[in-house]
């Protein structure tokens, strides 16, 4: 009789609501601490190059020359190292992704 | 033409590298006699990466982040692993709150895999509803540790000298509360696992190895454990394992029931265990400052989900590694594989292979 209980929980999950979320359909609620994508308030950003030495995958690239910070999404592994050592703190991870990538694989920005 | 049909004849069946069973490739030539399998001859090499030889490249505080992207799986044993040798050649001693967090992850990144083991073992004999069952489960486990850590499989907290994020008291409430209701569902699914008769048919006394054959041929965790002999490198006392009260899980009948026996009291095992670790959590700093660079060599074993691992480092007082080695569990427990396969019926080769439990990107690294 060993089933019995488990037919009963296969049942209790017929008739509830799916485990699963809908996406995209459904909002994902992330954790406060959910490793999503790195943003950077460019403003702050000195350009040291810290992050682009430290980052294990090479996905920053600094130009002190252009006045560019550049990251390839694709590459980064979301592993925090480069707000650990980003000296101003203008680096974050933020808990979501961002939405759609566009068709170039590098967001660029520009410092005024 | 006259045909015998009572000739025996001999059929070379190639399983993998693709198979719907497993979605690592690993790619076996079984050898039948009509439905028996005689022999099997594994080969590897579809996915090597050659992540020891980047060690060379990265510097040995990157790598922490690189070892730990050896499995999906047993992520965290394998950055805890590395690290754990790094500290061990620089001669850190890390905050016991750090060495009680990291025990603690250890043992939740257990009971994902072995929820998820549970899953695809179900999946092999072909139980659908108990595979999603377990997996359903599983997703608890994964959503504890992305409250905890941020990552669902890749963790990220280890570094060497401690860890890169610490543990709320909310959080650790939280986590006890999941796994009470945790454990009351998974004793539904387990009791599926031990004791329903169509389970038990596709289980018992398939794939036999013997406690002498399985220490011979060099097997380790809970493919070992399953033969009756009791070697659980955690009892080495690593980390905080020398403070938790606990014993290796044994089962005496080598087979693939056994296998699952041992899988389903090691779930319940650390669950335990993760309570006496948030039981016994001391306070204070999770991480000592680090000077210089390593200079020596060092070799870890630990124990992963699915057996024992060994990482050695060699360092050559630069921020560049000269050495990493990782011997994986999967790695080990190939011969064994092919000793139990060796006389079995074709249908259940995969379920035979699964009970190792393999990790092919492990074993590749
Ligand atoms: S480390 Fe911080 S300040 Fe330096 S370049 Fe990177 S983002 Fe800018
Ligand atoms: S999160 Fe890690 S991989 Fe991504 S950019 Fe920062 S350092 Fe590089």
């Amino acid at each position: 009789m060993a089933f019995l209980p488990y037919v009963g929980m296969a049942l209790k999950n017929l008739f509830s609501k799916p485990a699963t979320e809908s996406f995209p359909a459904g909002e994902r609620e992330y954790t406060d601490r959910y490793r999503g994508h790195i943003e950077n308030d460019i403003e702050k950003c000195i350009l040291c190059g810290n992050c682009q030495r430290n980052c294990p995958s090479g996905a920053i690239k600094v130009s002190k020359a252009d006045f560019t910070w550049e990251i390839h999404p694709f590459s980064c592994v979301q592993c925090s190292k480069c707000v650990e050592v980003c000296p101003v703190k203008c680096l974050s991870m933020v808990n979501s992704f961002t939405g759609i990538p566009s068709r170039s694989p590098a967001r660029r920005r520009q410092r005024s | 033409m006259a045909v015998n049909n009572n000739a025996k004849k001999i059929s070379v069946v190639p399983f993998g590298p693709q198979h719907p069973v497993l979605p690592e490739p690993i790619h076996l030539d079984l050898v039948l006699k009509d439905e028996k399998v005689v022999y099997a001859l594994p080969s590897i090499g579809f996915v090597h990466r050659g992540l020891e030889k980047l060690v060379e490249k990265r510097d040995y505080e990157q790598f922490v982040l690189i070892a730990e992207r050896t499995c999906g799986i047993c992520s965290f044993g394998h950055g805890m692993g590395y690290v754990e040798a790094i500290e061990k050649i620089m001669n850190l001693d890390i905050p016991p709150r750090a060495k009680f967090l990291r025990t603690m992850w250890a043992e939740l990144a257990r009971m994902h895999n072995h929820l998820m083991w549970l899953g695809l073992q179900a999946d092999a004999f072909g139980f659908e509803s108990l595979f999603m069952e377990c997996w359903r489960l599983r997703e608890k486990v994964l959503d504890m540790l992305e409250l905890t850590t941020g990552g669902r499989v890749i963790f990220s907290v280890n570094k060497v000298g401690g860890l890169r994020k610490d543990v709320t008291p909310e959080m650790l409430e939280q986590i006890l509360h999941t796994i009470d209701d945790l454990e009351k569902e998974c004793r539904v699914v387990t009791d599926t696992f031990l004791g329903d008769p169509d389970v038990l048919s596709r289980m018992k006394g398939v794939g036999v190895l013997t406690p002498g054959r399985a220490e011979e041929l060099g097997c380790c965790g809970p493919f070992l454990r399953a033969s009756g002999v009791k070697r659980d490198c955690r009892m080495l006392g690593y980390e905080a394992y020398g403070e938790l009260k606990f014993e290796p899980i044994v089962s005496y009948d080598g087979d693939c029931y056994a296998r699952c026996v041992v899988r389903i009291e090691e779930l319940y095992q650390s669950m335990d265990l993760v309570r006496q670790c948030i039981a016994k959590m001391p306070g204070g700093d999770i991480d000592v400052k680090v000077k210089g660079n390593p200079n020596g060599e060092y070799m870890v074993r630990i124990e992963q989900p699915r057996g024992e691992a060994l990482y050695y480092v060699k360092a050559n007082g630069t921020r560049f590694l000269t050495r990493y080695r990782n011997r994986t569990p999967t790695y080990a427990n190939i011969p064994g594989l092919i000793e139990t396969i060796k006389g079995a019926e074709l249908a259940d080769v995969a379920m035979m292979i699964l009970t190792i439990d393999p990790c092919i990107s492990c074993t590749e690294r």
